[in-house]
């Protein structure tokens, strides 16, 4: 399986991916600990990836969505934004709703 | 505090002129939150934030106003600049 195939695979198996620098338990960067922040707040469940795993993920993930920086998140197969999106859409309840019309909320 | 832009955030100024005319636009260069930080390049200039606001950016959605961004910036972003946080505004 190319790396494609596995990060496709991945955000259409998987209803809430966050594709981050570290784990969710231990994330390695500022952006990746707020995105995680973020999805716990609303409580709901996640796939975190940790492209700091291999140097083809991290470059794959870019790659896969034409998207320069980690973290990604992924509802329901489809790219939601970076870190200062789901900010955004966090504060103005944007992405609750958004998490609700996917019905993963 | 807020550092004085060098030569990088200069160019990242100057392109983003060129591609959007912005009505207003700050670049802010924040590497020295990121100091030791993988990533972070020692002698700076590798994290920045970028407010701006421009006609190019109406009607569109969030994920297509930050493409059209990132793609101005797409050679720093590959070298030099590690990480760019955008607020259309």
């Amino acid at each position: 399986m190319t790396i494609h195939e596995q990060i496709d695979k991945d955000v259409k198996s998987n209803d809430i991916v966050l594709y981050m620098k570290g784990t969710a338990d231990m994330p390695q960067c500022g952006f990746s600990g707020r995105s995680v922040q973020i999805l716990q707040h609303l409580g709901v469940p996640f796939k975190d990836v940790n492209v700091l795993a291999s140097d083809e993920l991290r470059q794959g993930i870019k790659d896969y969505t034409n998207w320069p920086t980690v973290p990604q998140l992924y509802v329901k197969g489809e790219f939601v934004g970076g870190a200062d999106i789901l900010m955004e859409m966090y504060q103005s309840g944007e992405l609750k709703q958004l998490l609700a019309d996917k019905g993963v909320a | 505090m807020q550092q004085t832009l060098g030569p990088i955030g200069h160019l990242l100024e100057t392109k983003l002129h060129a591609a959007f005319a912005p009505a207003k636009l700050e670049v802010v260069d924040e590497s020295n939150q990121h100091h030791g930080h993988a990533g972070a390049n020692p002698s700076g200039e590798s994290h920045f934030r970028v407010r701006i606001s421009a006609a190019d950016f109406h009607g569109k959605s969030r994920v297509a106003q930050h493409r059209m961004v990132n793609d101005v910036l797409a050679d720093e972003l590959k070298t030099r600049v590690h990480a760019l946080a955008i607020e259309i505004v």
